[in-house]
């Protein structure tokens, strides 16, 4: 009974090892900003930028959950758990796009009934301009 | 640790932790429970965003030119800069963690309010950015199409609302590229479209007596317009124009037209202002229960209640606050970067 642990229930993770991946995660942001900046029509892949965002955004999660949230040094368990709910959302994503890429995309084209009787009434008697500058 | 070993009354004599309950074998083992228990809890938070996660893929790929078209109106800058102070906030949470099991809590008190600092500041630029959506009438649904009441964004119209001349006035600016910017050099400035009936020079260049024209007459110093024949012949009065010269100073980021003005607004623009505070909202309260949250981590600290020994409330809010970072990890490129 009398067998508590007092010290360090815990992996405990150096401060400078802390610093370091921050850096790292900032440098990864500046780059993905970077990225949406160029124009990837010229190599004629659709999506890419969207592509290299979201590869840029997955490795920032994986460095965040590996370090920050001790993944790492963690029982593998844990990280299945949340290896797991990513996985359901990417099938949840991916099946939705399945159907929506097999239907399509307006079942009435044009602006909605209300959204164009409120556009109607806006222009036909628009109010003064008081914009300010 | 005398204090932890004191004996306590309540029924029984052996001795053990404050912290530990008495199902639990020992503090290792209390904490891993907890740590699997909050774990599973971030889990159902990924599915919970991972339904809007659905909506915003539906959407986007039903209709790219929507969010192309809205993510004009987000501030980058604001976003960037949101995305570092969570990050930053993320790591100094991490050090907060790393102090406490070292038992250097004065370290963990400085690390939890830097923490704090982090999620007021995140909020504050979020008000921001919110205040301005509001103020330019960028709302979701519905809302998006009541004329705001104060925009930045919103052409000047003259008296009798000639709105076809305000949209020809925006045509003419984004067909033209027609801002020059900063510069006062014409060798560096952009070379006029070779359909380009109008040019009006700047100052330096032509001297004060600007450019007159029998259909458009525009004085300015660094202003240029290019206007392409097809321009010329929807602009039947120049005034919203002129007005529009008049209102905004050269080198001003080029104008964007207020998406109720804009001929080139795709239907359904408001889908993107939908989807933009849903996401972003419910991501807002995230960050608000985290800073709360931090907040009663701060307290206790102080109070004394965390030692080497038992700082699972610190590790476990960290592991809450990461999960805030990861979500808008992918919540700013998705939005911000299109």
């Amino acid at each position: 009974m009398s067998n508590h642990e007092y010290g360090a229930v815990d992996h405990i993770v150096p401060v400078k090892l802390l610093a370091g991946t921050c850096l790292v995660l900032l440098v990864l942001t500046a780059v993905t900003v970077w990225v949406a900046q160029l124009d990837f029509n010229i190599l004629n892949i659709p999506s890419m930028n969207l592509g290299v965002a979201l590869a840029v955004a997955s490795v920032k999660v994986f460095i965040v959950a590996m370090i920050f949230m001790h993944l790492r040094w963690d029982r593998s368990f844990i990280g299945f758990t949340f290896v797991v709910a990513c996985l359901l959302v990417f099938l949840f994503i991916g099946f939705a796009l399945t159907d929506t890429s097999e239907n399509e995309p307006d079942i009435i084209p044009g602006n909605s009934e209300p959204v164009q009787r409120q556009l109607d009434e806006l222009f036909a008697n628009p109010a003064p301009s008081h914009g300010e500058h | 640790v005398a204090q932890l070993e004191a004996i306590h009354d309540h029924g029984h004599a052996h001795d053990h932790p404050d912290h530990l309950g008495h199902h639990w074998k020992d503090s290792k083992q209390q904490f891993e429970a907890g740590k699997l228990g909050m774990w599973l809890f971030l889990s159902t938070e990924i599915l919970l965003f991972g339904g809007l996660f659905v909506a915003y893929a539906v959407w986007r790929a039903n209709h790219p030119e929507i969010f192309a078209y809205g993510s004009q109106f987000l501030d980058t800058n604001l976003g960037g800069l949101n995305t570092a102070v969570l990050l930053t906030s993320s790591m100094t949470m991490a050090m907060a963690v790393t102090f406490a099991a070292r038992g250097k809590m004065t370290a963990v008190v400085i690390c939890l309010v830097l923490t704090l600092a982090g999620a007021a500041g995140f909020m504050a630029i979020k008000y921001i950015e919110y205040n301005h959506k509001i103020h330019e009438g960028l709302l979701p649904g519905m809302a998006f199409y009541q004329q705001p009441s104060a925009s930045h964004l919103w052409l000047p119209l003259d008296e009798l609302g000639h709105q076809q001349e305000a949209e020809a006035a925006l045509i003419a600016e984004q067909e033209s590229a027609a801002f020059a910017a900063t510069t006062k050099l014409e060798s560096e400035m952009p070379a006029p479209p070779a359909n380009a009936e109008i040019w009006t020079k700047p100052l330096a260049a032509t001297g004060p007596e600007g450019f007159t024209d029998s259909k458009l007459k525009i004085e300015t110093s660094e202003l240029r317009i290019f206007l392409p024949e097809s321009v010329i012949d929807k602009v039947e009065d120049a005034g919203p124009m002129l007005n529009f010269a008049e209102h905004h100073t050269p080198g001003e980021v080029p104008h964007l037209a207020h998406p109720l003005q804009d001929p080139l607004r795709p239907v359904n623009a408001q889908k993107f202002f939908t989807i933009y505070f849903m996401m972003t909202g419910l991501h807002g309260i995230h960050v608000i229960a985290g800073g709360i949250m931090i907040g009663w981590l701060i307290w206790h600290t102080l109070r004394g209640r965390f030692s080497a020994g038992y700082y699972t409330p610190i590790d476990l809010g960290g592991l809450y606050w990461h999960i805030v970072d990861v979500i808008w990890i992918f919540l700013f490129p998705l939005f911000y970067l299109i």
